[in-house]
């Protein structure tokens, strides 16, 4: 995106030594627990998620094996409770939600605006540091007597219930803080940090899908965080606001509740479509299709995704005119996402397609998706939903969104920005051969779970009845795939950290600004603000791949180019 | 209310550093001196470029803050807005035992701290060390006042029994009240007649509560007409909804819920005057450093907007809470 005509070299700042980067700038654990950086912040976040992902994960994989045959197999049905609720709280609120905002975003965002730092850096690093309260405090629950209330912790259950709902409660409410701090940081930064010449036309999707994530982040998040502390209040002083036992209104905490959840799930995928917006058209090497619409579209999905909390509570006993405009309302968000989708797939068509890890990544993401998002359709049609509701269906529907969508572009995204990060390249077999088995184990997990669901298989149940055996089985056999595509994954990037090959500035032939600076970045990112006279998506034909540092430098014009594209 | 239209021109004004720097405030990362807008300015962060942006950005930053506390009180008075349209008669029962002028005495010391914090704003734009610190002396010295004034509220309310959720044990009836008895005579005479009905029907309920068919006939047969109770109906004592028999009826049933949501809607924004004082005081250390000036004064200009949100939502609590007919 620095304009085509000036080299690379151009931004890339001057370094003390060639070694210095953001990594071996200062040593020691105080540099990194008091670091201001956004990169080593986002470094932290990186490594915390992806900790808390594996013990989801773990929690993941016991609700499976515990399903394999009706009744009991591995464990109580009071312990089954605990584990989907540990689940569910510790995938949304400690990996997904902070996943590809606060741990991507953090390194990438600065560097894709050509900034020094985040605008806050003080806040990122107390956004941080509430992440890791917030976690202890959910660890708290579990190793007492962890909550059984279901991710959604709604009421009267979770204001009665014996188990220890509070600690878990509290944690959400801290990260809630957390998801906030990162969100303002990111919204200031994106007004107040752009270079000279970089409109808001000429930001990275990534960067305007951080955008519109942000403001979701700012305006939802209080919302829960007042709801799960009047829940707190409510089961030590018996409030009575939501409990009816005490003159309360159970339905009132559904709708505080998915007034925040709602929009916390575009929370979780829009920054997804970001990072898919990035990868789709370097892999294809071919300008991005519809650049204005995929950026506004961004917006509007944020936009509507506050008007549809009530497609939660068809059941509820909500009014019908409700029930019909909250579902109306719901299937105009099927547009923007559409959108999204064909315009990515035009980018693809005829491109010079590269399948890099990224890339299946994406395309992965493109598939599971485009299912995920198509049965939430179904689920917005009231009539359909009666039937659906609180059925694997939806279990189903939400994990090839959730899991399907966030995750894989996470992954997307990780294994994309790897390189710069760390300055290391992975092994490209062993990434490909990781995306598959996880894209094969996700689709295995999920899809025999719509079946069930459509057969009235309800979600959360610990028993069910015999003929749900072989899905559930099915089910359960590609749980374990996903762990092993998962595994290898690990295996693959953690090699690559300790002794993959040095990685080039532009590995992949990027075209944003965070491919312009060295890999790893610099302690300053930048010296000068490098500068900006085109869209980002400009200037794939100015690159040209040399064999020699394995990465893509600016065409030299007049000179002898070094090879012609990969 | 802050005058921020002269934020802007008064840093074009003056681009001389600020008098007597003490320490290098945000810039922890240590960057090279040799950046001449940087060296002049020593609370310039070394990722800005002027100070002009990094008030922009800081005042961007205190807005949206703002409002996701406009959004995190906007739960609770989305609960009181529900309860008070299902129970209107709970609401207008319990604000008797609210001392308004405890509360309008509040509501002052709230304005007037807010002058303060809004000239304080001035004065660190203009340097004005002296006014500066009297400003914010004032402005936590109303903070703690309001604080204060709380706590003989609280510790009132506390001796009374007017405790929140299933704690709630009024020690004083409605009609003991002045505030009701001088509003509503006629009202507090009933509520009195029914409270002797009521304590009739509790003792010999007692005994039969084994027998379960009993007692609702007791209920039954004393229970006051619809015409008795046009007294505590004109005084909005009895909503549509307490006519049942299982009901208190010189008390709402849910007054409980009342005093739940005065005690976290008051305890909320008593937490955030609470953190005011704080932010305030660390305010004060860098005034008396002489940090402030021209090129300078965002954290004072940011101090005083989150302060005028406390006194805002004040201005809210205190009508809907205490001012009730």
């Amino acid at each position: 995106m620095a304009s085509p005509t000036t080299t690379a070299d151009a931004a890339i700042p001057q370094t003390k030594g060639a070694d210095d980067n953001y990594l071996t700038h200062d040593k020691g654990f105080a540099s990194w627990a008091f670091t201001l950086d956004h990169k080593r912040i986002g470094v932290m976040y990186l490594a915390s998620v992806l900790t808390a992902f594996a013990l989801g994960g773990v929690f993941a994989l016991l609700i499976r094996t515990e399903l394999w045959s009706p009744g009991k197999t591995i464990m109580e049905h009071d312990t089954y409770n605990q584990c989907f609720t540990l689940h569910g709280a510790i995938m949304v609120f400690l990996v997904i939600i902070p996943g590809i905002p606060a741990a991507l975003g953090n390194i990438i965002l600065p560097l894709q605006l050509g900034a020094k730092d985040v605008a806050f850096p003080k806040l990122n690093l107390a956004s941080y540091y509430l992440w890791i309260i917030g976690c202890l405090c959910m660890l708290g629950s579990l190793v007492t007597n962890a909550a059984d209330t279901g991710w959604t912790f709604y009421a009267p259950y979770s204001t009665t219930t014996q188990t220890n709902v509070i600690p878990a409660a509290f944690g959400a409410f801290i990260l809630g803080f957390s998801s906030i701090f990162t969100g303002l940081n990111f919204i200031v930064t994106i007004h107040k940090l752009r270079p000279p010449g970089m409109t808001f036309f000429r930001m990275p999707l990534f960067v305007w899908a951080l955008y519109s994530t942000a403001l979701i982040q700012v305006l939802a998040t209080p919302v829960i965080g007042i709801t799960l502390l009047m829940l707190i209040v409510e089961r030590v002083f018996g409030l009575g606001i939501f409990d009816p036992g005490l003159g309360g209104d159970p339905v009132l905490f559904q709708h505080f509740f998915w007034f925040y959840s709602h929009p916390a799930v575009y929370i979780m995928i829009v920054p997804g479509f970001g990072v898919v917006s990035e990868i789709i058209p370097v892999f294809s090497r071919k300008r991005l299709f519809g650049y204005q619409f995929i950026a506004i579209s961004s917006l509007a999905i944020a936009f509507l995704g506050f008007l549809v909390w009530g497609h939660h509570m068809f059941v509820s006993g909500q009014s019908v005119l409700a029930g019909t405009i909250f579902s109306a309302i719901t299937f105009l968000i099927a547009i923007p996402t559409a959108i999204k989708i064909f315009n990515w797939v035009s980018t693809m068509y005829k491109g010079r397609i590269h399948l890099d890890t990224p890339m299946l990544y994406a395309l992965a993401f493109l598939w599971v998706f485009t299912i995920g998002g198509l049965t939430g359709v179904f689920l917005a049609v009231m009539g359909v939903d009666i039937h659906l509701h609180d059925t694997y269906f939806v279990v189903a529907h939400f994990h090839y969104v959730m899991m399907g969508g966030a995750i894989t572009a996470f992954l997307g995204g990780l294994h994309y920005w790897f390189p710069k990060a760390f300055g290391k390249m992975y092994n490209e077999k062993t990434g490909q051969i990781g995306a598959l088995i996880v894209f094969v184990g996700l689709n295995l997990t999920f899809f025999p779970q719509f079946i069930l669901g459509s057969r009235g298989m309800p979600r959360r149940y610990y028993n069910y009845l015999p003929e749900f055996q072989g899905l559930h089985q099915l089910s359960t056999i590609g749980a374990f795939t996903l762990g092993i595509g998962f595994l290898i994954t690990a295996i693959s990037l953690g090699r690559a950290l300790k002794n993959g090959k040095k990685a080039p500035n532009n590995p992949w032939g990027g075209v944003t600004l965070e491919w312009t600076t060295v890999s790893p970045p610099p302690y300053y990112n930048f010296q000068t603000p490098p500068p900006v006279t085109a869209g980002p998506y400009d200037g794939y034909e100015d690159l040209v791949y040399d064999e020699a540092i394995g990465g893509y430098v600016a065409r030299v014009t007049g000179g002898s180019a070094p090879a012609l594209g990969k | 209310m802050t005058e921020p239209s002269t934020a802007p021109e008064a840093v074009k004004k003056v681009s001389a550093p600020p008098p007597a720097a003490i320490d290098h405030g945000h810039d922890d990362h240590g960057h090279e001196a040799h950046d001449p807008i940087h060296a002049a300015n020593p609370h310039l962060a070394h990722h800005f470029d002027t100070p002009q942006q990094q008030f922009d950005a800081g005042k961007l930053g205190i807005w949206l803050f703002l409002l996701t506390e406009v959004l995190f009180f906007a739960g609770l008075f989305c609960a009181y807005t529900v309860y008070r349209a299902m129970h209107p008669e709970v609401f207008v029962y319990a604000h008797y035992f609210l001392d308004t002028k405890l509360g309008a005495l509040n509501t002052c010391v709230l304005l007037i701290s807010s002058l303060t914090a809004a000239w304080a704003v001035r004065n660190a734009q203009l340097a004005e060390k002296r006014a500066l610190m009297l400003n914010i002396v004032i402005t936590i010295a109303c903070a703690c006042t309001f604080m204060c004034v709380k706590y003989v509220e609280y510790s009132h309310k506390f001796h009374d029994g007017l405790l929140p959720g299933k704690n709630f044990q009024p020690k004083e009836q409605i009609w003991e009240l002045k505030s009701f008895r001088d509003r509503h005579p006629e009202a507090a005479e009933y509520a009195e007649k029914l409270s002797k009905l009521d304590e009739k029907k509790a003792a010999p309920a007692a005994p039969a509560a084994a027998g379960k068919a009993e007692p609702a006939k007791v209920e039954k047969l004393e229970r006051p007409t619809e015409e008795e109770l046009e007294p505590l109906l004109a005084a909005g004592l009895v909503g549509p909804r307490s006519l049942d028999p299982s009901a208190h009826i010189s008390r709402p049933r849910m007054a409980h819920v009342f005093f739940g949501i005065y005690f976290f809607m008051t305890g909320l924004h008593g937490f955030h005057v609470l953190i005011g004082i704080g932010i305030w005081i660390w305010m004060l250390v860098k005034a008396s450093k002489n940090q402030f000036g021209a090129n300078y004064f965002g954290p004072v200009d940011f101090t005083a907007l989150y302060w005028h949100l406390v006194d805002l939502i004040w201005i809210y609590l205190f009508p809907l809470l205490y001012l009730i007919h």
